[in-house]
């Protein structure tokens, strides 16, 4: 049941057993500054069969008084979960291709401790059904192949779905990445996010930019000149 | 052995015995116990070490080991125990006997749920002592028409065999079988008919509880059938199949779904962890300032993540910490690190960094679907 993971730390949430394998070439590709904040993507994760009317997508104003960005974040998949580990419930369970799965219902005790662990920011907590919800790639659809639900809408593609090939032919100048720094901890994750092609490095570093003001809005300006449909 | 497996091996050992030793005494040094029904109380006798060793191994786990403690500690903090007993109470009744939070879910799912809940719950509390040798029923000597129930090698009661009483004590498992099969039919349904339901089931976790419980019910009916109406047709073959299933049940006990029974009453310290959090010192977020979370939850984090060997702690910033920063900031500086990265690329230019302090993001809608879904999720991401 359990075993020991590379940190040495008691790891009971991995788990091999899986029914439908998302398929290996298609992965997620996220691209934050792209995010026009339409929300098509709250609306169609809300419409998801596995938490219906409620979205699991966590979209904000970076800073809405001084600039129009906005920052849609779904669950990243990390490798070494934080909130699969800190949960004192085995509730959150990782499946053998790396989805790491919302909270399992009869387990999940409410305690909130993966919602303020997890490095993202992406756990929700439903008081009243004493239950934490999250996204979890649309595991229905992505199973089968489908596009998870945000990604198949976003108009901007900031939450993108597919092959590396397609992605490295409509994103040229683009190229993906999953490695994040959090202070002294490095997470490596199965969605990707988008750092320029000749990027000095493969790292996300996020807690360095934690005092950096929001980005103004000339960010956007020459964003669409990467067409989206370009080859 | 690691030290987790010794700990947990000697409390699985220990109750185990301590049952053993309780069916002894409680049977009269077995002078009540029924030998046909040994297979049962080995199996549960199995179940009690599995159970324990898998209890006493969550348990060390270090966040379960953490809010275990804390967990007592709060429940016992002066000031709160008269509250926490009230609470204790109203919370037994509205979440466990009453499911309330499982008709939040779904009102369908919370029928299902205290169906199958009370059927086991039923069987559960005739049949333990039943077998265990702790209740049995004997005729009265010189009234015949009444029956004696005797609890522990203890007359308690008696009652006449032609009443209310008796027929509902001696058909009690019919009853219970009714209830759990009504549930399994209702949840079998839902699993059957719901997509999302269907992409994360799995056999051994879920349909696997739903059809042993089913069977023990089924063959239970049918050894009542055998014997009510047609004159004990079949009753040994469905006598064993009975035990076969119940066994199997038990047997089960400790690896599969059936483990939530006995994980699930941590809700309860949960609730009176969050109850004094709340009433005591908050957590500021160290980036936009505002309180997300109780001071308590955040340090015991720190603790539990340093055990699990996480290393989030930033030194050389006003931060220390990345439990300090609220989720919301979270999201925000993922996005501020991916957009500098293509500084200069995209015509991204950082807004002037004044001295005005980093403003809380903020949820782009508040409605449609995204707003908070509870209490707590207001406040660890709409403060
Ligand atoms: S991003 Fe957060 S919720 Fe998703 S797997 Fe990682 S720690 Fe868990
Ligand atoms: S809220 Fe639920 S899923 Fe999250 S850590 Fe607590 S028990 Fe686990």
């Amino acid at each position: 049941m359990a075993r020991r993971n590379t940190r040495g730390s008691l790891n009971p949430n991995s788990e091999s057993v899986l029914l439908m394998p998302v398929p290996d070439n298609l992965e997620f590709f996220i691209d934050p500054s792209r995010c026009i904040g339409c929300q098509a993507c709250i609306q169609a994760c809300s419409e998801c069969d596995t938490h219906k009317g409620q979205s699991m997508i966590q979209l904000d104003w970076v800073d809405r008084a001084q600039s129009t960005q906005t920052v849609p974040v779904v669950c990243m998949h990390c490798e070494s979960p934080t909130c699969a580990e800190v949960c004192p419930a085995d509730a959150i369970k990782r499946t053998g291709d790396g989805v790491v799965q919302t909270a399992r219902k009869p387990r999940c005790i409410a305690c909130n401790n993966c919602v303020l662990a997890c490095p993202f920011g992406v756990p929700k907590m439903n008081t009243g059904m004493n239950l934490m919800m999250k996204c979890d790639m649309c595991y229905d659809r992505a199973s089968v192949g489908l596009k998870p639900m945000c990604a198949s809408v976003c108009p901007s593609q900031a939450l993108a779905f597919g092959t590396r090939e397609e992605m490295a032919r409509l994103r040229p100048s683009a190229r993906p990445a999953n490695t994040f720094q959090f202070g002294a901890q490095t997470i490596r994750t199965k969605v990707n996010i988008m750092i320029p092609r000749d990027s000095p490095t493969d790292i996300v570093d996020v807690t360095s930019s934690m005092y950096e003001p929001a980005l103004g809005c000339e960010l956007l300006d020459g964003l669409f000149a990467e067409s989206l449909y370009e080859g | 052995m690691t030290r987790e497996v010794s700990i947990a091996t000697s409390w699985g050992v220990g109750l185990t015995l301590a049952l053993g030793a309780l069916i002894v005494a409680g049977s009269r040094n077995l002078a009540h116990f029924d030998a046909a029904l040994v297979a049962y109380t080995f199996s549960i006798l199995f179940a009690t070490f599995g159970l324990t060793y898998r209890y006493a191994m969550w348990l060390q786990r270090p966040p379960t080991a953490v809010y275990w403690r804390r967990g007592w500690q709060v429940f016992f903090r002066s000031g709160w125990r008269l509250r926490n007993a009230g609470t204790w109470f109203r919370r037994l009744v509205s979440e466990f006997l009453a499911n309330r939070f499982i008709f939040q879910r779904n009102r369908l799912r919370g029928i299902t749920h205290l169906l199958i809940m009370w059927g086991c719950l039923i069987a559960v509390a005739i049949t333990f002592p039943l077998v265990f040798g702790w209740l049995h029923f004997q005729p009265v000597a010189g009234d015949l028409s009444l029956y004696e129930a005797v609890i522990f090698g203890f007359p308690v009661f008696r009652f006449p065999h032609e009443s209310a009483v008796a027929f509902f004590l001696f058909h009690g498992l019919v009853w219970a079988s009714f209830l759990v099969i009504a549930g399994v039919m209702l949840a079998m349904r839902r699993r059957m008919r719901e997509e999302g339901a269907a992409a994360l089931q799995r056999f051994a976790e879920d349909f696997m509880p739903l059809i042993l419980l089913f069977a023990v019910s089924l063959t239970g009916l049918m050894l009542t059938a055998s014997y009510t109406w047609m004159k004990g047709y079949g009753y040994t073959f469905i006598a064993i199949l009975h035990a076969i299933t119940v066994i199997g049940t038990f047997l089960w006990l400790p690896f599969g779904k059936f483990f939530h029974i006995f994980q699930r009453p941590a809700q309860m310290g949960v609730g009176f962890y969050k109850d004094v959090g709340r009433a005591e010192a908050k957590a500021c977020c160290r980036g936009c300032g505002h309180a997300f979370t109780s001071r308590m939850h955040v340090e015991d984090l720190m603790e539990v993540e340093r055990k699990l060997g996480y290393r989030y702690e930033i030194p050389g910033t006003e931060a220390e910490h990345y439990q300090w920063i609220c989720p919301s900031c979270r999201r925000a500086s993922l996005a501020i690190a991916q957009g500098l990265l293509w500084r200069g690329r995209r015509g991204g230019v950082p807004l002037e960094a004044d001295a005005r302090a980093i403003s809380m993001p903020v949820r782009v809608n508040r409605g449609m679907g995204e707003g908070p879904l509870g209490v707590e999720d207001a406040e660890n991401f709409y403060p």
